[in-house]
């Protein structure tokens, strides 16, 4: 957390409609992607934004599907904090930060109903794919959740199945098979400090932050998953405008992925 | 009947190169803006990077040495950077060895003195790996500890060699680390990574898995160390790029 002070600092300027990197509330920091750059992965992403950089990859396997869903395919989420990214995450097993992200981003993905399960089968009840997505931070400035968001649909749009021959996977052939991917989910969060309401926070203003409301919408303007945090409450009108925000941030943002 | 013996002799490398010649190296300084230095090094399709924070207080506090900073290496692959599956994320035996040995290999240019009850960490991170990953990753760590500051004697520059058919394989790739696998009848080529100190030649990382006589095994040590002077001035060449780069900024700001 921050200290008082420097809160408070932050608090007037935003109440100016100032940002200490000179962004005005609803600005986006400058993003990059850059797709299918990883050989080893089935499917890769790398997203900067601003500062922030996140290498997402997609890695296939042949599974046993669960017994409730025979004949859907598996989705497999997952993030670390790699100690690498910020002097004040520590090696080890994952904490509740990097399962909230990895859980997030996973509901966002899962929710849209983007990708079609049945397709991922084989055969049912025996055989069905699995995607494993995974989320690495190579430096972290902040908004982690939105930017590995955008990493993991990259990296799912990014990759193509490999080879499946007499029961094997071979990984050293790549077929020219996309996973089937229908709708593009954004997530986008708004985090509140004291009465302002901003979008992609550095590292300084999301350790000031009140309360954050993540959420993921779909191309025709429907959330698919919300996810509040912080310490702080919010009222209904609070949350109104921070839907409307968000929303329209997506919407932003979806033309921008797509033009790529 | 007439019984066909076919002798393979491995005169020309799978993907072409010379047997003294490294995979395309890329280096670089200063890739990960939150760290104290950083580096990144790509040997062919083998790619890490590195991020060293420090010095900073040692944790857990029974770690701590009263009369010197401690050096910390991490090494760690990305899930999605093997040949085959997943590698499943966390520390492995496999890695915990190479974090180990990359340690002894940078301790020896290292001097922590200055700074008892501190720890300088290293984490190194492979997005990507096709064999010499433990190389790869002490050449990125090693230009990411210079970048930070940290006092050194020198820069270790390291690579992996081989020996086969009476010649000496420079930075051997995946297939190449299993040949037998790639080429019928094939032997396996012995694996020795190795750094060196090129300032005084010496070796700070040695290993060796396969079968080798000693003087075929000399001579393998021979050529890498010529060889090592390419990996070495690559790191010096990022290194300088980054700090003119630097100075280049600053002056800008003065003005």
């Amino acid at each position: 957390m921050v200290d008082f002070e420097t809160k408070k600092h932050i608090i007037e300027c935003l109440d100016k409609g100032v940002r200490y990197d000179g962004r005005k509330n609803a600005d986006f920091r400058i993003l990059e992607i850059k797709t299918g750059f990883i050989e080893t992965a089935e499917g890769s992403a790398h997203v900067k934004c601003g500062n922030t950089e996140v290498i997402a990859g997609v890695k296939m396997s042949v599974e046993k599907p669960f017994p409730d869903t025979p004949d859907e395919g598996i989705l497999m989420v997952g993030a670390e904090l790699l100690p690498m990214s910020n002097p004040k995450y520590e090696g080890g097993p994952p904490d509740a930060t990097s399962i909230e992200l990895a859980r997030v981003i996973d509901k966002g993905i899962r929710e849209s109903k983007t990708l079609d399960n049945k397709r991922l089968c084989i055969t049912a009840g025996e055989k069905v794919w699995t995607i494993n997505v995974d989320i690495c931070p190579l430096n972290d400035d902040g908004n982690l959740m939105d930017v590995g968001s955008m990493a993991a649909i990259a990296a799912i749009l990014d990759a193509r199945f490999p080879a499946y021959e007499n029961d094997k996977v071979d990984y050293k052939k790549k077929t020219t098979e996309a996973i089937p991917v229908s709708k593009i989910p954004i997530a986008i969060t708004v985090i509140k400090i004291g009465n302002n309401f901003i979008v992609d926070p550095t590292e300084l203003e999301e350790s000031a932050l009140d309360a954050r409301l993540t959420l993921i919408s779909m191309d025709n303007g429907e959330l698919c998953a919300l996810q509040k945090g912080g310490e702080g409450p919010l009222t209904l009108e609070q949350i109104d405008k921070m839907l409307d925000l968000g929303m329209k941030k997506a919407e932003e943002i979806r033309k921008l992925i797509k033009k790529k | 009947m007439i019984q066909k013996v076919i002798i393979m002799v491995y005169n020309k490398r799978l993907d072409g190169r010379g047997f003294d010649e490294l995979r395309s190296i890329e280096a670089k300084a200063g890739v990960i803006k939150k760290a104290d230095g950083s580096g990144y090094f790509r040997m062919g399709k083998t790619v890490a990077y590195a991020a060293v924070y420090g010095p900073r207080e040692m944790f857990p506090k029974f770690k701590q040495d009263p009369k010197k900073g401690v050096l910390r290496c991490n090494y760690n692959m990305m899930p999605f950077s093997g040949a085959g599956e997943r590698v499943r994320p966390g520390p492995s035996r496999r890695s915990k060895e190479i974090s180990f040995v990359t340690d002894k290999a940078l301790s020896p240019v290292v001097d922590l003195n200055d700074f008892p009850n501190a720890v300088v960490d290293v984490y190194i991170e492979l997005p990507q790996t096709d064999a010499g990953s433990r190389c790869c990753g002490i050449n990125a760590a090693a230009i990411a500890l210079a970048d930070a500051g940290i006092p050194m004697r020198d820069i270790p520059a390291a690579l992996a060699v081989g020996f086969i058919d009476g010649n000496v394989l420079v930075d051997l790739n995946y297939e190449e680390e299993n040949l037998s696998h790639f080429i019928e009848g094939s032997e396996d080529v012995p694996d020795i990574p190795i750094a060196f100190i090129p300032s005084t030649d010496e070796i700070t990382l040695l290993q060796m898995d396969g079968m080798i006589n000693k003087e075929n095994f000399m001579k393998a040590l021979q050529k890498a160390k010529a060889v090592a002077v390419k990996i070495s001035e690559a790191q010096r060449n990022a290194l300088k790029e980054k700090y003119s780069k630097d100075v280049a900024s600053n002056d800008n700001h003065e003005e």
